[in-house]
């Protein structure tokens, strides 16, 4: 795509609503604020000012509506563009009315992501705050919101450019003791190169940690529900629901296909996918959604491994316990209300093991957070300065930088510096990736002013 | 003005260490060449430092030599003391490097020069071009002459309006000694060139005599010395030491007491001096922690006993000069024959320069050397032999030889100068390539001879040597992919004596000399065929053998940035038109003029993002008129 015209778009939420944002990025922005925006006060728009005024139709001479308007002239605008925003009431109808005569001044409506992707190439935010503003946009949970509100603050590009700077001052050593081999700069010091990259790697390593949180509060997790026929799983699930989702009988075997639905723990989002009973069949459609229940189980964050605690323990739970192995899975003992006949052998496959009365609710709470316990390891998420990666391309990035480092670190101080330096080169263009930096005059500016080079 | 009825072919201005390549090149291509020179005793006259190679530099030396130019051969027959740099810090890295005997130097390149057919040697100094109208006829000189070209290239070194300082005098010079050239500089601002001003320095030449060596190291060079060129078989030149001294905290506060009357600190001096080759009150002030500063004591020839302390250079006054370079061990009583400088000169930011050479404003005009804002002999004789070359093609009509950045670090030095231009002298370094371990010394043969002969500058015998050694390498290579170990009793014995017991039978000399443990000598041990393999080819296959994979990932990466090097910038491109640019991007886009999307790629604060949207501009189709 290939961009210079004027864009523009309904920057509210559809339906009604108290006002309605009209947002228009562009060189036309200007031309289409006195078009179609009267202001009371005389003067016209005047940048970075709020005008109130009326929103009129030019062929008609007829009042669309009463707006406030404001102009951002570039490049103090979240595009770096020109940038117009009328704000009228919120109604459907009247805020279509105005696009509407946006549009007819020549603009073109925006694609999805278009104002972002704009500040991006404009260079007003990196890589990292581009893919963080559509995460903030696409936010399900408050947990997943949070993190992508710190990541536009830069929080994560700032602990990318910390290993950056490691990294560079690095390199820096090791292209000194190549490029001035006659200047007096002692021996290779060997100490001072391992520590930048050690402090690298360890920026590298803390944040490869928080990839599974970040994921996690970014997409949220997904848990599998599984037992045996009629132990419980959809009454679990309706109590997780705090809703009559799932048919409840007494007649094993009523769930035959799996259901999903998507609730908030303490903020993180969890898709719930409840299954059909495990159990040696001859109907061919329970046989099926048994099928593909276990099919589910290596796919799920975690498994709610469920057990009817008044029966004892079965050939079909032992089913159950068989596909789950390898899988991080909770043992839920539903119907603790009545006679207690169950005895789990291992229980230290499961990562806990919790008690609850799925018809009366208790436990469920213990359940919840247990489940949340699982993830999130990291203790401080919401303080101002938590930083997790959330993208697969930046895991990648660092991933490979790290293995980049680690070569490089095994090498020293055996193996040539000059492919030490390839190394390093090559772990640099990994990190500067994630946030789109390179390093060209970065290197020798660093030798210059650490060294006294001049033979 | 009196016009000179002959037309040359290639006017060359200036005879150091740029303009003597680039005089030969072009007559060497069978140009009708003139090279014009303030004096003619100067010529090829090492104003600095008596020394050739180096870091980066003996790789350009060596690229000068494939390609056919001249500096190694000069060096191998004037060199007095010969060292191979780095020789354990990997293969790309190694650099030769050796001292000069600086009036053998200068005598010896003159006489070449003298014995070039086709090449005129004149003095004068050049006070303006000849231009009718826009289009660029000839030079005018001082004394009153006006020779015609079709082409000229410049290399007026640090002479245009060249200003030295010693302390707070100055004077008008182009190097102690001689005269600046004035006028020309001020006709290239007038013709729309954009001119700075740089400084550099150079140390006091010391009496020998006044030294105590015994206080000194002393530092002999490599035995037996390795020439630089593929055409030299030895060298025959005596060869003698360095000595190495050290400045301690007294000449440090010597310094100190001088500096309310440097030139530099007290603001007389404009100029930009070069990061990488501080004056001495320099490195005392920026380095205030370091308690003393190393100088080598270099010979300036064989037969004088004027020596050059490197790494001292200054432009303090006379009486601190003395007072310090006495403050030395060894050098207490020393007697200085001529005292240090610094010389502010006009350069021409190279940025208005194509990949050429030739300038983007003025057709058929090159420039090459410190007006191009770098420093350095080896530097300014790469870019006076593409200067040559290039001004000789146009001539006949050809399009110009441009060397990439994988090609050559001439490619990387001319990209950098006509990308970036330069605020402060360029010198090269290895680290400026991004594809090191490609342009390697030993290789530059094989990366550059080609050229060098299609351009004619390579002689068909040389040729014929190096196209066999080419054959050698190519059938040496396969020969140990195809050969395996068989296990003869001599074999076992070998590999027993070594400890290398873990090798199976079968292995094949390739796999083997891969191991970091095992170099092409051990091969002639356990294969007899090797042991007749001569040292220039051992060298060739054992570095592109164990350094396979890392010369392949560079390989790979030079293929990822080709299509990036081959998309073309129109040069009428009109950069405002293109919105979603910054304006500082626009700006400097505008000013640059890159020719290619790889060249803008390389401007300091061109994101990846604005390459992007300049690629996708390129493409669109609403730019295809503007292109055409």
């Amino acid at each position: 795509m290939y961009i210079r015209d004027t864009i523009a778009a309904v920057s509210t939420p559809p339906g009604n609503g108290g006002i309605g944002i009209i947002r228009v990025s562009g060189d036309l922005a200007a031309a289409v604020g006195n078009t179609i925006f009267k202001p009371v006060s005389d003067g016209g728009l005047v940048s970075h000012r709020f005008s109130f005024g009326t929103v009129f139709d030019m062929s008609t001479r007829a009042v669309v509506d009463e707006a406030m308007a404001v102009f951002m002239r570039a490049p103090r605008s979240y595009t770096r563009e020109d940038v117009l925003e009328i704000h009228c009431h919120g109604g459907w109808l009247v805020v279509e009315r105005v696009l509407a005569l946006v549009l007819s001044c020549g603009v073109r409506l925006a694609d999805p992501g278009e104002f972002t992707r704009r500040a991006f190439l404009n260079g007003r935010i990196d890589l990292i705050q581009a893919e963080a503003v559509m995460d903030i946009i696409a936010s399900k949970s408050e947990s997943a919101l949070q993190l992508a509100q710190r990541q536009r603050e830069g929080t994560l590009s700032k602990r990318i450019n910390d290993i950056r700077i490691c990294l560079l001052r690095a390199l820096a050593l090791v292209e000194a003791y190549i490029d001035f081999p006659d200047d007096d700069l002692g021996e290779t010091d060997s100490a001072s190169i391992l520590a930048s990259v050690g402090e690298a790697r360890s920026i590298i390593a803390d944040l490869l940690c928080t990839f599974e949180d970040g994921r996690v509060m970014r997409d949220g997790i997904s848990v599998l529900i599984v037992g045996k026929p009629n132990a419980g799983k959809s009454s679990l699930l309706n109590c997780l629901l705090n809703e009559n989702r799932a048919i409840v009988t007494h007649i094993p075997g009523t769930t035959r296909d799996i259901i999903e639905e998507t609730v908030t723990f303490d903020g993180l989002s969890v898709r719930l996918l409840d299954t059909a009973g495990i159990r040696h069949t001859d109907d061919f459609v329970e046989q099926e959604g048994i099928t593909r229940a276990l099919a589910k189980i290596p796919q799920a964050d975690l498994i709610l491994a469920v057990f009817d605690a008044s029966k004892e323990f079965s050939r079909e739970d032992q089913l159950i316990l068989d596909a789950l192995s390898g899988h991080k899975a909770i043992a839920v003992l539903n119907k603790t209300d009545l006679q207690q006949r169950f005895v789990l052998p291992c229980e230290g496959r499961f990562v806990a093991l919790v008690h609850i009365t799925a018809l009366s609710g208790d436990g469920i709470d213990r359940l919840k957070q247990t489940v949340c316990k699982q993830f999130l390891h990291t203790a401080a998420t919401d303080s101002r300065e938590f930083v997790a990666l959330s993208r697969a391309r930046h895991r990648d990035a660092l991933v490979s930088a790290e293995q980049n480092l680690q070569q490089f670190a095994g090498g020293l101080p055996d193996r040539n510096l000059e492919l030490l330096a390839l190394d390093l080169r090559d772990a640099l263009q990994s990190v500067g990736s994630v946030t789109g930096q390179t390093a060209t005059d970065e290197v020798l500016d660093l030798i210059f002013s650490s060294f006294c080079i001049g033979k | 003005m009196m016009t000179y009825d002959q037309i040359y072919d290639v006017i060359v201005v200036g005879a150091g260490h740029a303009g003597c390549e680039a005089a030969l090149a072009a007559a060497r291509m069978g140009c009708r060449t003139m090279l014009l020179t303030i004096n003619l005793d100067a010529i090829a006259l090492m104003s600095c430092n008596p020394s050739i190679g180096g870091l980066a530099k003996g790789h350009l030396v060596k690229e000068i030599d494939a390609l056919g130019g001249e500096m190694a051969k000069n060096i191998d027959a004037t060199g007095i003391q010969f060292r191979i740099l780095n020789t354990k810090k990997g293969p790309a890295v190694r650099a030769s490097r050796a001292q000069a005997d600086k009036q053998l130097y200068r005598l010896r390149m003159k006489r070449v020069l003298e014995q070039q057919q086709g090449l005129d040697l004149k003095q004068g100094e050049v006070t303006s071009l000849y231009l009718e109208g826009e289009e660029l006829r000839g030079v005018e000189l001082r004394s009153g002459i006006r020779y015609l070209s079709k082409t000229i290239v410049i290399t007026t070194g640090t002479f245009m309006r060249g200003l030295i300082h010693i302390g707070l005098n100055h004077y008008p010079g182009g190097r102690a000694g001689d005269q600046p050239s004035v006028g020309l500089s001020d006709q290239m601002r007038s013709l729309g060139f954009g001119v700075g001003r740089l400084k550099t320095g150079t140390p006091a030449r010391l009496d020998a005599r006044s030294i105590d060596f015994s206080k000194l190291e002393t530092q002999y060079g490599d035995d037996p010395p390795l020439p630089f060129s593929l055409s030299t078989s030895r060298i025959v030149m005596p060869q003698i030491p360095c000595h190495i001294a050290y400045t301690n905290q007294r000449s440090h506060d010597i310094i100190r007491s001088g500096l309310d009357r440097s030139p530099l600190y007290s603001g007389i001096i404009e100029g930009v001096g070069p990061r990488y080759c501080p004056s001495i009150e320099d490195k005392v002030v920026r380095f205030p922690d370091k308690d003393r500063h190393q100088t080598f004591i270099e010979p300036e020839g064989l037969d004088t006993i004027e020596v050059y302390p490197s790494g001292m250079s200054t432009s303090l006054p006379i009486d601190i000069q003395i007072a310090f370079y006495r403050s030395i061990v060894g050098l207490e009583c020393v007697e200085i024959m001529r005292p240090a400088y610094a010389i502010e000169y006009d350069y021409v930011d190279p940025i208005q320069l194509h990949s050429s050479l030739e300038t983007k404003a003025i057709a058929n005009l090159y420039h090459a050397g410190q007006i191009n804002g770098t420093s350095g002999y080896e530097e300014a004789a790469g870019q006076g032999l593409v200067a040559g070359i290039n001004a000789a093609l146009r001539v006949k009509g050809r399009d110009p030889l441009v060397l990439t950045r994988s090609q050559a670090y001439i490619g990387v030095m001319i990209d950098d100068l006509v990308t970036l231009g330069t605020q402060e002298p360029y010198r090269m370094f290895t680290s400026r390539a991004e594809y090191r371990l490609l342009l390697r010394e030993d290789n530059a043969d094989l990366r550059l001879r080609d050229i060098g002969y299609e351009l004619g500058l390579v002689p068909e015998a040389e040729f014929a040597l190096f196209s066999e050694k080419r054959n050698a390498i190519a059938r040496e290579l396969e020969r140990i992919a195809d050969t395996r170990l068989i296990h003869s009793a001599e074999q076992i014995e070998v590999l027993s004596r070594r400890g290398l017991t873990d090798i199976q039978k079968g292995t094949t000399l390739e796999h083997l000399l891969k191991r970091s443990d095992i170099s092409y000598s051990d091969l002639a041990e356990l294969d007899a065929v090797s042991r007749e393999t001569s040292a220039e080819i051992r060298e060739q296959v054992e570095i592109q053998t164990k350094y396979r994979g890392y010369i392949d990932r560079q390989l790979e990466q030079v293929e990822q940035s080709k299509k990036l090097e081959s998309t073309h910038i129109p040069a009428n491109l009109d950069y405002t038109s293109i919105k979603s640019l910054t304006t500082e991007v626009r700006e400097k886009l505008a000013k640059n003029r890159p020719d290619t999307l790889g060249q803008a790629s390389r401007i300091p604060g061109i994101t990846p993002a604005a390459i992007s949207i300049l690629s996708i501009a390129l493409k669109s189709s609403s730019w295809k008129g503007l292109a055409e």
